[in-house]
């Protein structure tokens, strides 16, 4: 489970129903079934993330599954150990399944090349984040029934965001329109061979979309100066109260999370009636869930 | 292929199963059927509403999908792929008599996984067991409470269970 870009719109809708089928064990009494019982999921995390190691985490718990947590932090990686020799010694041990996270884009590809555990994409570099594009899409399935023909605005820093990759392969293949917003300095090279649309105004686009997806402005990981002043960026790209007087009534106001509150959006709006972005934390388990769930059984079919 | 219900048959049984269900029952108790994905979910409808329909008050139904509790999960043969569906229960089965239902009582394995799905959603007061086919080839200690037919096949052959909401036609076959 790479990304999102390897998989056909079959496939992505395997996922997302069967993602439904684990939304309930959240929500019951005992908040675990038995599918990964006797299984053992690695947390591989060489690069820092609360809520996607949170999320996978209680996924795998809820499913019976033993976690090992691993952040680079805390590992021999520290000591000059390399990326595969960590794998491969984690591996030893019989892990079955290693979510993985890491700087460089191709680490997860790399990973399933030399190890035979099945390997989850957690984020890699500016390549893919395939849960948080399944997320997504499965939350506004679950709210507008289908993504055909719905109008995607992206809008913000998308040169670095894997998000915003996922989401361009996932939703454009399930027929949405997606509309690329940012000042030219934010968006990735080759924008040009994506099967999107990019606008450098947001207020001009605004009024047609159906959802919209703030990303965060990943300072940590800029050279230069993509745009003169924070004030200025969000004064152009901001989604404001104001602004949102000029979107359809019932807009879906998307952010995969860490706010910048008063940057990419402001608090009203985040906390508005159309905002969806607690909701996608929540279907994030069941997709986790259900990803987990489906490459453990693909591997069981191999075996 | 050969016929162990017809279309009537399958009616009669039913009813009959219903009145049994009705007469077991004490006084004052608190019924709720649960079908099994997914002919046992249409039975267990069927049957809720003869059961309302004698008792005069709503008996609920719900949904049960045991996928993640089967003990196959790990070693799929070719032909079968697990999929995951939803749970459908609108009620809290605490306190209940609840009528787990499925089309057929076979190895007693699906029944098993059920009773693990059940009991992690809560603690009923009793769970029986209806099945439209009792059917001989038990692995696991487990028999039905109520049954429409018994039925002897050679192991190697099917019991299916058509039904009118699914396959268009009620009948129980032999193939």
């Amino acid at each position: 489970m790479l990304g999102l870009r390897d998989l056909d719109v079959s496939e992505i809708n395997h996922i997302l129903d069967t993602a439904e089928g684990f939304e309930q064990i959240s929500t019951r009494s005992v908040k675990k079934a038995p599918p990964l019982r006797g299984k053992v999921v690695a947390n591989l995390f060489f690069e820092d993330s609360t809520r996607t190691r949170n999320s996978f985490t209680l996924a795998a718990d809820r499913l019976s599954a033993d976690v090992i947590e691993f952040t680079q932090k805390m590992s021999s990686v520290s000591k000059g150990e390399t990326f595969l020799d960590t794998a491969r010694n984690l591996e030893a041990m019989g892990v079955d399944i290693v979510v993985v996270r890491h700087v460089a884009s191709g680490a997860s590809r790399l990973l399933s090349r030399s190890i035979s555990a099945c390997v989850v994409n957690a984020g890699g570099g500016f390549c893919e984040h395939p849960t948080q594009g399944l997320l997504d899409i499965y939350t506004i399935r679950k709210i507008k029934k289908s993504l055909e023909g719905l109008k995607i605005g992206i809008v913000g820093d998308i040169a670095h965001s894997r998000v915003a990759r996922s989401d361009i392969w996932g939703m454009s293949k399930l027929g949405a329109e997606v509309i690329l917003v940012g000042p030219p300095t934010l968006m990735p090279p080759k924008v040009d061979e994506l099967p999107v649309s990019v606008s450098y105004s947001l207020d001009d686009v605004l009024e047609e979309l159906d959802v919209i997806n703030m990303l965060r402005i990943q300072f940590e990981r800029m050279g230069g100066n993509p745009f003169p002043s924070v004030r200025e960026y969000s004064h152009f790209y901001g989604l404001t109260g104001e602004r949102m007087q000029k979107a359809k009534d019932d807009i879906l106001v998307m952010h995969p999370g860490p706010i910048n509150r008063g940057v990419e959006i402001e608090s009203e709006v985040a906390d508005g009636k159309n905002s969806v972005i607690l909701e996608q934390v929540k279907n994030g388990l069941a997709v986790r869930m259900a990803v987990l769930f489906l490459v453990n059984q693909a591997a069981a079919e191999k075996a | 292929m050969s016929v162990v219900l017809n279309s009537e048959e399958v009616q009669q049984v039913l009813s009959k199963m219903s009145e049994q269900i009705r007469v077991s029952a004490s006084e004052g108790e608190d019924i709720a059927f649960i079908g099994i994905r997914s002919r046992g979910e249409i039975l267990a409808e069927r049957l809720s509403e003869m059961l309302s329909e004698l008792l005069g008050i709503e008996v609920p139904c719900g949904t049960l999908d045991i996928t993640l509790y089967r003990d196959d999960l790990n070693s799929p043969s070719g032909d079968w792929q697990p999929v995951v569906r939803t749970t459908e229960i609108g009620f809290n089965i605490d306190e209940k008599l609840i009528i787990l239902v499925d089309d057929v009582l076979y190895t007693g394995r699906s029944t098993r996984a059920a009773l693990d799905a059940l009991i992690d959603l809560g603690r009923p007061k009793s769970i029986r067991l209806a099945v439209l086919v009792d059917r001989r080839g038990r692995e696991f200690p487990i028999q039905a409470d109520y049954f429409g037919v018994k039925s002897d096949v050679q192991p190697g052959k099917s019991v299916k269970v058509n039904l009118v909401e699914s396959d268009g036609k009620d009948e129980v076959v032999i193939e």
